[in-house]
């Protein structure tokens, strides 16, 4: 377009225009308007905190299961709580909390590292996060009603089928898988579209931050592993248990295999894309906490696409002790074992920008040296589960369950920390306090191997997953204490690391917009960001904008600043390609998943309410979709 | 009482109950080989990644970066190189020994999955039940049919095939002293291997959850030399001796007459039920309710009485049974040795 000119020279801040863009971008005050924000930051910050509060829901949770099993025989509770307990802990775990968290990361932070001012799709993007806290709501709710599911975070069939758990737990569970999976993949798509085509003009994809990669790859690898789940749990599953349609349901022919199959395609994958988006958050942590950009970019990026292709390669694992074939099993421990090679991959290239970085060791950084130390224990044993015989032994043991919190909490659960602490002053305008951050961290740091070491060596003497109780002579007792003193630990430091947003939040000291001296381009924004990002777009000309000289650095000229408009740029080598203009706020969104959750959450009870569900987010939809007012066309 | 019953089964250490570690047969060795071999090699790993990582934390500040480090905080190229070098040979060395640890993976894997001579094994059925595990000693011969339940005696030395599924919900059978685990799943029949190389007790459980008492789903493999299984056998295929004291008939009077028939069997008997364990030689096995009790009268008789009290939610029925007709009942109990 002509009149896009992007010069090198950066002018003198217009009051006018920052004039301009403040009140094209408002948001204004009231309750209706507070339901109808589409701006980036905001949606972030609203996944990011509802995922926290079902991160310490999900806490307590475990920490009940932890109790349970301090002493053998234990009576604080009784099989069915027990088995709501761990059915709920894993749920939100998962659902609730991981994913959520990342996507809300993403949200937040993807357009403001591209330099553009929002997502591409804004009120998508809040109708997700709207299903999202449905969801969260349906679950909960159900609690209120003493309805909890207590078939597993997997629901296995026959065992969550209708012959064997009656009651509308399981219907719960499923429906509520069906809102987090529609949530995630509007996270996906308006994600996906925003790094490809509006990323700043010059932010060829070789200059794009580790962490878009990371949520490039992950975004994809939500849209093809999240539709399996959704055939597994509401397809199959809750249409068995409603009307009866004997997919899954052996006693009516069904198979329960092909459940177990659909899951773990998702299931698998669902760890990576937790993981991925930590991996982007330490590049981004260690790159500027040791003064140099990260190493072996390329590498880096290969081996986060790697680890999305491969990670649909081996759900089977999950399935060893099911009899598959031999030489099919074979192909399968091959393939969980080629991960640890780009694991070990990045790895390495972090261990080399290390070596020769000058390393600031802030709270941040001690959050990723403790990556560091559990995730590689992780993997070691995530390399011994892909070997078939060694996995028959440890399987459904709580080895297994050693194992993946250390890969789960280590790979993602610190690095998420660390990047709390990193990006807080770039969330709120104020540091966080650096000390308290080291303590929370050290206390969590021993917390956590004190909960989970333990369970390699009970998982080793027999003790299984999913046992409510045991007995005194099986020797187990000792192990288990420890791990409720470490989870007690644990707790311990989560207090900590609260008080210390909160005392923060009000008490911190101000931040300036680059406290870290970071390269990327979330550092240009004010801290807080302004709901615009950018008073003047900028034009990239290296892979870390902030580390060159000032007067290098350019910015776009010629966008208007009276409407939310964007600059589209070109896949790969981000040439600018148009002006777009970003809806602002609608309350439609929240109608629209309002109606949809009514029909969607009265399912659970009649299938009728499918058809509410339909005709009430038809009704969202159309109010939604109503033509605007004609685009303005002056220049 | 019960403690001291089933502790004195397990050997003297701590963990010998159940323990991957403690392994008893071919199997379990083989599998304890594998991941002592594993656990070497990639604690090693561990701990060159963890220095790796440490030591640039103690040298910070001085930095080992001798050239001065340009305004982009890029070291030099001939770093860069030499890093570039250090990575790749790391990662053809992360290659090389996963290619090893799969080829040792595969062939374990294979070594474990069935013995090479399978002739003389002997062939159990284990079908999965919410919370207790059906036993059928499988024979062309049909009157060398042995049907028992939480509980399966195997001859040291001979490998031994189970052929397991569910009735229910799914289970996994799993005896970690002998061999991995193998799942029961409704209208699949899996296949397992084991094999004991000494007597012994061993303890298993149920690895799949398999719903409210998935806790309390255990069973014991009594290994013992092969005359002494033989006998047990045998021993096992006949019916229920007929009491011969009057007490010990009004038991069987009671069971026969009660709510017990209609899922119990006792062969032998006109209690033919199907849908709980078979009781012919119940008195003979260690533990009542799937390893949850030491089998001794006072236990029976706490079970009878009030099972949901001591597994909560299991499908024993509460059977009312009149206060004089208690002792005759668990006295007949006793007899079916």
């Amino acid at each position: 377009m002509s009149t896009l000119v992007t010069s090198v020279k950066a002018p003198a801040i217009d009051a006018s225009q920052r004039e301009q863009l403040e009140s094209a971008w408002r948001n204004k005050p009231g309750i209706a308007e507070w339901f109808s924000v589409t701006t980036h930051q905001a949606i972030g910050k609203r996944y990011i905190v509802t995922a926290f509060i079902f991160l310490l829901l999900g806490g307590i949770e475990a920490l009940f299961m932890r109790l349970q099993l301090a002493a053998p025989e234990n009576t604080l509770l009784g099989p069915v709580r027990y088995n709501q307990m761990f059915t709920m802990h894993g749920t939100t775990m998962m659902f609730l909390f991981a994913v959520p968290v990342m996507e809300g990361m993403g949200v937040y932070l993807v357009p403001l590292m591209l330099g553009t001012r929002n997502v591409a799709f804004p009120r998508l993007n809040a109708f997700g996060y709207w299903i999202y806290l449905a969801g969260g709501l349906l679950l909960y709710g159900a609690a209120l009603t003493n309805t909890l599911p207590d078939a597993g975070w997997f629901a296995y069939p026959p065992l969550s089928g209708p012959n064997f758990s009656p009651g509308k737990g399981v219907d719960v569970w499923a429906q509520m898988i069906t809102f987090t999976e529609i949530s995630a993949m509007c996270v996906a798509v308006e994600l996906i579209v925003t790094i490809l085509r509006m990323r700043a003009p010059g932010m060829s994809l070789n200059r794009m931050p580790m962490f878009c990669w990371s949520m490039l790859v992950q975004s994809f690898m939500i849209i093809f592993a999240m539709p399996a789940v959704m055939v597994a749990s509401t397809v199959f599953l809750l249409n068995d248990r409603t009307i009866g349609t004997h997919f899954v349901n052996p006693a009516e022919g069904g198979d329960p295999l092909l459940y177990q199959h659909l899951f773990w395609f998702f299931g698998h994958p669902e760890v990576y894309i937790i993981f991925l988006p930590a991996l982007g958050m330490i590049s981004s942590i260690l790159e500027t906490h040791s003064r140099r950009g990260v190493f072996g970019y390329p590498a880096l990026v290969l081996s986060l696409v790697g680890n999305g292709f491969v990670a649909f390669g081996l759900w089977v694992h999950h399935m060893f002790a099911t009899g598959l074939p031999q030489i099919g099993e074979a192909y399968f421990t091959a393939a969980s074992m080629m991960i640890a090679i780009t694991s070990g991959v990045q790895i390495f290239c972090w261990l080399a920008t290390l070596w020769t970085g000058r390393l600031q060791l802030t709270a941040a950084m001690h959050f990723i040296f403790g990556f560091i130390f559990i995730f590689v224990i992780g993997g070691m044993t995530g390399v011994m589960l892909a070997s078939i015989p060694l996995d028959l032994q440890v399987h459904d043991t709580y080895f297994v369950v050693a194992h993946f919190h250390y890969v789960l909490i280590g790979g993602a659960l610190f690095p998420l920390f660390g990047a709390f602490h990193y990006w807080f002053p770039k969330f709120t305008g104020r540091m966080i306090d650096e000390k308290l951050g080291k303590i929370a961290f050290w206390i969590l740091f021993f917390g956590f191997n004190l909960t989970f070491f333990p369970m390699h060596i009970a998982g080793l003497h027999g003790m299984t997953r999913r046992i409510y109780t045991y007995a005194a002579e099986m020797g187990w007792g000792q192990t288990n204490l420890l791990a409720t003193a470490g989870a007690i630990t644990i707790a311990f430091g989560g207090v900590i690391f609260i008080v210390n947003v909160l005392r923060s939040l009000s008490r911190g000291a101000r931040a300036d917009t680059n406290p870290w001296e970071a390269g990327t381009l979330e550092w240009a924004a004010d801290s807080p960001p302004a709901n615009y990002n950018f008073v003047n777009l900028p034009l990239i000309t290296a892979r870390y904008p902030l580390w060159t000289e000032r007067s290098e650095r350019g910015i776009v000229v010629g966008m208007r600043n009276d409407r939310r408009e964007v600059l589209i740029t070109t896949l790969m080598d981000a040439e600018p390609h148009h002006r777009s203009v970003l809806p602002g706020s609608s309350i439609w969104p929240f109608l629209t998943a309002l109606g949809f959750s009514i029909g969607l959450v009265g399912s659970v009870a009649a299938f009728y309410w499918y058809y509410i569900a339909s005709v009430l987010g038809m009704i969202g939809l159309i109010g939604w979709f109503w033509p605007r007012q004609p685009l303005d066309i002056k220049p | 009482m019960k403690r001291a019953v089933l502790g004195s089964l397990a050997a003297s250490t701590a963990f010998a109950q159940q323990s991957a570690l403690d392994a008893a047969g071919p199997n379990a060795y083989r599998i304890k080989l594998l991941g002592a071999v594993f656990l070497v090699l990639l604690g090693l790993i561990f701990l060159i990644v963890i220095a790796l990582a440490l030591i640039p934390l103690a040298r910070r500040h001085r930095g080992i970066e001798q050239e001065p480090l340009e305004q982009r905080n890029q070291p030099s190229q001939l770093t860069e190189r030499k890093l570039a070098g250090s990575v790749g040979a790391a990662t053809v060395i992360t290659v090389l020994i996963l290619f090893g640890l799969v080829i040792i993976s595969v062939v374990a894997g294979k070594t474990v999955s069935g013995p090479s001579n399978r002739a003389n094994a002997l062939v159990i059925e284990i079908t999965g039940n919410q919370w207790w595990w059906a036993v059928r000693y499988a024979n062309d011969d049909a009157s060398r049919i042995a049907v028992t339940a939480n509980e399966l005696h195997i001859p040291v030395g001979r490998p031994v095939m189970i052929r397991g599924t569910s009735n229910d919900v799914i289970h996994s059978f799993w005896v970690p002293s002998l061999q991995g685990k193998r799942d029961l799943i409704p209208s699949h029949v899996t296949t397992d291997w084991i094999q004991a190389d000494r007597p012994g007790r061993f303890r298993g459980q149920c690895a799949e959850f398999c719903g409210l008492q998935h806790a309390h789903m255990a069973l014991w493999v009594v290994a013992e030399p092969a005359e002494q299984f033989e006998a047990w056998l045998t021993h096992q295929l006949q019916a229920a001796i007929p009491p011969s004291e009057p007490v010990k008939q009004r038991g069987q009077q009671v069971f026969l007459n009660s709510g017990c028939v209609l899922c119990h069997a006792i062969q032998g008997t006109t209690a033919a039920g199907q849908v709980g364990p078979d009781l012919t030689h119940f008195a003979s096995r260690l533990t009542i309710a799937a390893g949850t009790l030491a089998n001794n009268k006072g236990n029976l008789a706490g079970w009878i009485a009030d099972p949901q009290n001591i597994k909560a939610g299991t499908h024993m029925a509460t059977i009312p049974v009149k206060s004089e007709d208690v002792q005759p009942l668990l006295e007949y109990m006793e007899t079916l040795q």
